[in-house]
C-alpha cells in the first residue's frame, strides 16, 4: 500500500518535470519546424477520415435517438438546434478526443517506446541532438493545434449527419436546417468548448510522449507504453471535461 | 571506399604520450546490491584501438555509455580530451559528444527516415552553414566510405544486418569524430560480414586517425582491430595487454577468452 502510494507520488513528480521541460524547451531555439509540420500532417490530415466517419455517425444517431422524445412533446422543430448544441458543447469534443487518444496517443507511445528500446533516442542524445525537442515538443505542439481542428471538423460533419437524420423521417431543406442550427448557437456555446479541446490535444500528446519516452527496455514495454498512453489519455480527457464544465458553469 | 585492411594487423602510429580518455576509480551500480563497475581505471591513448572484453553483463556497455554521459557514474573521474565530463553542463557535454562517434549494437538507425535522412540528420544540426548540395556530397562520401553508395534511398527496414552496421558507421563518421565507441560491432553477423566490419574499423582508424574503444565478444574482431586489449571482471580491469600476450596468459580465466 505504502509502496504503491509512493509510486503514485514518484510518477506524479516525473510527469510534472516532463511537462515543465516542455515549457522550457518550446520557446528555446532551434525550432524543429519541418518535423512539427510532418507531425501536423500525420496527426491532423491522416486522422480526418476516422473523425469524419465518427462525426457523421454521431450526428445521425443523436438525431434519430432524440427525435421520438421530442416528437412526444411536439417539439421536433427543436431537433436541429438541440443536435448542434449537444455536438458542439460536449459530444464532438469528447468523442473526437477519445478517438484521438486511441489513435494518436497510442501511436506516439508505441513509436517513442520502440525508439527508446532500440536505442534510437540514445543515438540522438550522443549525436548532441536534443531528443526531447525533436520528438516531444513537435508532437505535443502538433496535437495541441490539430485536435481543435479535428473537433471543428467533427462538429461540421456531425451537424450534416443530423441533417441526414432529420430528413429520414421528414422533409427539411438544407438552408432551413442550417438556419435553425445557427439560430440556436451563440459564441458562449462555441468558445469554452473549443478552448477545452486545446487542453485535450496537449494532454493526448504529452501522455503519449511521456509513456513512450519513459518506456523500460524490452519489446514488451512498447505495447505497455501504447496501452498505458490510451488509458491515461482517455481518463485525463474525462477529468479535463469535468473541470471545463464546472469552470464554464461558474463564469458563463 | 576506404582501403581494405590486410589479414595481418600492421602497426599503426599510436601517440603513447597523449591520453585522449582517462578513467579513474569509476563506480556504477544499479540498486543496492548490483554494482556493475567497481573502480575502473583506464587510459586510452590517441590513435589507439582499445578492445574491451568481458562476460555478458560485466559492464562493458555501461563503461562506454558513461564516457558520453548516457549513463551517469556514481563516483569516479572520466576525462575526455582532458575535460572531466561529470563537471560539464549540457551544452559543454554536447560540444564533447560531437567529437565522439558511437556505434550502437543494433545500429540504432532512425526507422522513420531513409538512409540519406539518417546521415544528414546530425550533419544538418551541427553544420548549419552547409548548403543542401554540400550535405548531399557528405552523405554520398560517408556511404562510399562504407561501400554502400546505392543504399541512399533505402529505409532501414530494407537493409540486412551487415548493411545496417555499415550505415550506422557511416552516420557515426559523417561528423568526423576523433573518438569512436563501438558497442559489439559484429554481434549477430555471419563470419564474412563480421570480418568486413572489422576490416572497416581498422581502415577507418588508418584513414581518419581515430581513437577507438571496441566492445566485443568476437575474438577474430579483437585480434584484427585491437592494438591493446583489456578484460573486465567483477567491475574492474582484470587483465591488459596485446592479443598475443593475453592469449598466452598464466591466468586460465583470461586464456578461456581465446579458446
Amino acid at each position: 500500500m505504502l509502496i504503491s502510494l509512493k509510486n503514485i507520488f514518484v510518477n506524479a513528480g516525473h510527469v510534472t518535470l516532463f511537462t515543465g521541460r516542455f515549457f522550457k524547451e518550446v520557446l528555446r531555439p532551434p525550432f524543429e519546424i519541418k518535423e512539427f509540420l510532418r507531425q501536423c500532417y500525420i496527426i491532423g490530415y491522416k486522422s480526418l477520415p476516422l473523425v469524419a466517419i465518427t462525426g457523421f455517425i454521431m450526428g445521425l444517431v443523436l438525431t434519430l435517438q432524440s427525435r421520438p422524445t421530442l416528437a412526444e412533446f411536439g417539439a421536433e422543430s427543436w431537433l436541429p438546434g438541440m443536435v448542434a448544441l449537444s455536438l458542439i458543447r460536449e459530444i464532438a469534443p469528447v468523442i473526437t478526443a477519445l478517438i484521438c487518444a486511441g489513435k494518436i496517443a497510442s501511436g506516439i507511445g508505441a513509436e517513442l517506446g520502440s525508439m527508446k528500446v532500440t536505442e534510437q533516442i540514445d543515438a540522438m542524445e550522443v549525436s548532441a541532438i536534443n531528443p526531447y525537442k525533436y520528438l516531444v515538443v513537435t508532437r505535443v505542439l502538433a496535437t495541441t493545434l490539430m485536435i481543435p481542428v479535428l473537433v471543428v471538423f467533427a462538429d461540421a460533419i456531425g451537424i450534416y449527419g443530423g441533417y441526414v437524420g432529420v430528413n429520414i423521417h421528414s422533409d427539411l431543406n438544407m438552408f432551413r436546417y442550417f438556419q435553425q442550427v445557427l439560430d440556436s448557437l451563440d459564441f458562449l456555446d462555441i468558445i469554452p468548448a473549443t478552448i477545452k479541446t486545446f487542453f485535450f490535444g496537449f494532454f493526448i500528446g504529452l501522455i503519449g510522449c511521456y509513456k513512450g519516452f519513459t518506456a523500460a527496455n524490452g519489446t514488451e514495454s512498447v505495447g505497455k507504453a501504447a496501452n498505458e498512453a490510451v488509458v491515461a489519455a482517455s481518463l485525463t480527457i474525462f477529468i479535463i471535461d469535468m473541470l471545463a464544465v464546472q469552470i464554464t458553469d461558474l463564469f458563463f | 571506399m576506404i582501403n581494405e585492411a590486410t589479414n595481418i594487423k600492421e602497426p599503426i602510429a599510436v601517440d603513447t604520450t597523449v591520453p585522449v580518455i582517462t578513467i579513474k576509480g569509476l563506480y556504477k551500480s544499479f540498486g543496492k546490491d548490483n554494482a556493475v563497475l567497481n573502480g575502473v581505471d583506464l587510459t586510452v591513448r590517441k590513435g589507439e584501438n582499445l578492445v574491451v572484453l568481458g562476460k555478458s553483463g560485466s559492464g562493458k556497455s555501461i563503461l562506454i555509455k558513461c564516457l558520453v554521459g548516457l549513463v551517469t557514474a556514481d563516483t569516479g573521474e572520466i576525462k575526455v580530451f582532458g575535460t572531466d565530463i561529470n563537471t560539464l553542463d549540457n551544452n559543454e557535454l554536447n560540444a564533447i559528444r560531437v567529437r565522439i562517434g558511437f556505434l550502437f549494437q543494433n545500429s540504432a538507425l532512425y526507422d522513420s527516415m531513409t538512409v540519406r535522412e539518417n546521415l544528414a540528420f546530425p550533419l544538418k544540426r551541427h553544420s548549419k552553414k552547409l548548403s543542401a548540395e554540400e550535405v548531399e556530397a557528405a552523405v554520398i562520401e560517408a556511404l562510399d566510405n562504407v561501400g554502400l553508395p546505392d543504399a541512399v534511398d533505402k529505409m532501414p527496414a530494407e537493409l540486412s544486418g551487415g548493411m545496417r552496421k555499415r550505415i550506422g558507421l557511416a552516420r557515426t563518421l559523417i561528423l568526423k569524430p576523433e573518438i569512436i565507441l563501438y558497442d559489439e560491432p559484429t554481434t549477430g553477423l555471419d563470419t564474412i560480414t563480421s570480418r568486413e566490419i572489422s576490416e572497416l574499423i581498422l581502415a577507418i582508424q588508418k584513414k581518419n586517425k581515430t581513437t577507438s574503444i571496441i566492445i566485443t565478444h568476437d575474438m577474430a574482431c579483437a585480434k584484427l582491430t585491437g592494438d591493446r586489449l583489456v578484460i573486465l571482471k567483477d567491475g574492474v580491469i582484470d587483465a591488459e595487454g596485446n592479443y598475443e600476450a593475453l592469449e598466452k596468459s598464466d591466468d586460465e580465466w583470461v586464456r578461456s577468452f581465446f579458446i
